[in-house]
């Protein structure tokens, strides 16, 4: 099947690393998609909470843009364009009410959506539910065996409701992670918020609550911490340095995406996966992963026979 | 229970899909104890609405709870009456800035990325940090530059801001939108 891709705002900055090493990994596991045709911004959580007609009309314009016959699911990597595509399309189909205004907004565009048409994807649950572990599996060249690895989640992949995986105890990237060899050990805050737009706001809320998660994530003694949300990424990686002048703590957590991850599993070259594109530097995770033994190479399908050893017995001849 | 016309109270419950679910809160706390923000709001949302319910509204509206809400749906996944916290949270931003009753500067970080995205199409960080900070804390933001000077050496910040092809489009649907919701 073919997917619409909706690359999101950070897609061009902030988070390009993602957007680029997600397209090769979407490349290398053969999911075809097409980038929506002159795609707008999701408003992210800023015009939800301002004005709500205007928000809902806002993402609804992605959705009309897609043609739904060809590609009758949308792929978003960002957490909160994935979050603002779905909630649209599916408050949309519950209330008739909305759905009438913001198709009458959409006309005034000469646009139109019929809820329900499109399904909005993270590109997580496609890597993990499409495609599958099996075959993830199969694309590993270079475990990532001796790298301990975080998955750190967020809100929007299990919140609020009937997304691809658990609110509070989500499975998908532990599954994945461990799935290219690497050590994947349990966080207790996988879930918990970074703050989102708290950093431009509250510094001292948002540094509380940054300082919160890398404290759990640094007893685990992580070589990174892996993300699948440009705006966690960025959270986290960018403030970092604040939270350790704030609380004197001296964490230096790389904070990663899963694609790029997936990438050096895949066995592709490092330099194409922008890990410098990371405040924090994600060079000691690299170099212990080059130095990692490597992996044993396939045992042979059967030992050779030990000369001294006893006959095996055979079927009496009759 | 009698709800007043057009108070907090009664727009929750007729503006919101689902907002009637409010009239079923139970006073818990689940929604207060998730809250990653509840140390920073001068009222947790448990306290929140026994004053919507008690309606104290000027004291709702005044209050910074709904402005340190981060949008994590935790309360809402983990209330027993399924009430639709968060979006009850973004209900009240609406109605405090059309009461021009608001406490923060949040808001206008919200009207400033809004402001980007009707203009561009796109949202444009450079232009909202900007914008927003050098306008309200150009103090503070001094001690922003190592963070930003951080970003734009590693090709993380936009200097130019990307715009949509058919912004006319857009806006004409925007408009609409606006129009629509002000008729109600």
């Amino acid at each position: 099947m073919k997917y619409a891709w909706y690359p999101g705002c950070s897609a061009e900055g902030n988070s390009l690393a993602y957007d680029k090493t997600s397209r090769m990994i979407a490349e290398a596991l053969g999911i075809e998609f097409q980038e929506i045709n002159d795609w707008n911004c999701c408003g992210a959580t800023e015009y939800f909470s301002v004005d709500q007609l205007p928000a809902y009309a806002l993402v609804a314009r992605n959705l009309a843009l897609i043609d739904a016959e060809e590609t009758p699911q949308v792929i978003a990597p960002c957490s909160a364009c994935y979050i603002n595509l779905k909630k649209t399309d599916e408050k949309m189909a519950k209330y008739e009410r909305l759905n009438l205004e913001v198709n009458e907004a959409l006309a005034a565009g000469s646009l139109s959506y019929e809820p329900g048409s499109v399904k909005s994807r993270h590109f997580l649950d496609v890597v993990c539910n499409d495609v599958g572990y099996e075959a993830v599996k199969e694309k590993v060249t270079q475990s990532l065996a001796g790298l301990t690895l975080i998955p750190y989640y967020g809100c929007y992949m299990g919140r609020p409701e009937d997304n691809f995986d658990h609110p509070e105890r989500p499975e998908t990237m532990d599954t994945l992670l461990k799935t290219l060899g690497a050590n994947v050990p349990d966080y207790a805050l996988k879930t918990t918020c970074c703050g989102g737009h708290m950093t431009q706001l509250s510094a001292k809320a948002s540094l509380r609550m940054l300082h919160h998660l890398l404290k759990g994530a640094d007893k685990l003694k992580p070589d990174a911490m892996v993300v699948g949300c440009p705006m966690c990424q960025l959270n986290l990686d960018a403030y970092q340095a604040d939270v350790n002048s704030a609380f004197n703590t001296d964490y230096q957590i790389p904070i990663v995406y899963f694609s790029q991850v997936m990438g050096l599993a895949f066995g592709m070259d490092p330099k194409t996966l922008m890990f410098e594109r990371g405040i924090v530097s994600s060079q000691p995770m690299l170099e212990k992963w080059r130095s990692a033994e490597p992996a044993p190479k396939k045992r042979k399908r059967r030992e050779k026979r030990d000369k001294n050893a006893l006959p095996m017995p055979k079927p009496l001849e009759t | 229970m009698t709800l007043e016309p057009n108070s907090v109270y009664e727009r929750i419950i007729t503006e919101l899909p689902d907002g009637e679910k409010l009239k079923s809160c139970l006073q818990c706390g689940n929604c207060t104890g998730s809250c990653p923000s509840a140390l920073d709001m001068d009222y947790a949302p448990r306290g929140l609405f026994a004053l919507i319910a008690a309606g104290q509204d000027d004291k709702v509206l005044r209050s910074n709870t709904f402005w340190y809400c981060v949008s994590c749906y935790q309360c809402t996944v983990r209330c027993p009456q399924e009430i639709p916290i968060t979006d009850i949270m973004y209900n009240l931003k609406h109605q405090a800035i059309e009461k021009g009753l608001y406490t923060t500067d949040a808001k206008d970080f919200s009207k400033t990325f809004i402001g980007m995205v009707e203009y561009f199409g796109r949202s444009f960080e450079l232009g909202l940090a900007a914008g927003f900070h050098m306008l309200h804390h150009p103090l503070e933001s001094v001690k922003m530059a190592p963070m930003a000077l951080g970003m734009l050496s590693r090709g993380r910040l936009s200097l130019i801001p990307a715009r949509i092809k058919n912004m006319g489009q857009l806006r004409a649907i925007l408009d609409k939108a606006k129009e629509i919701g002000a008729q109600k």
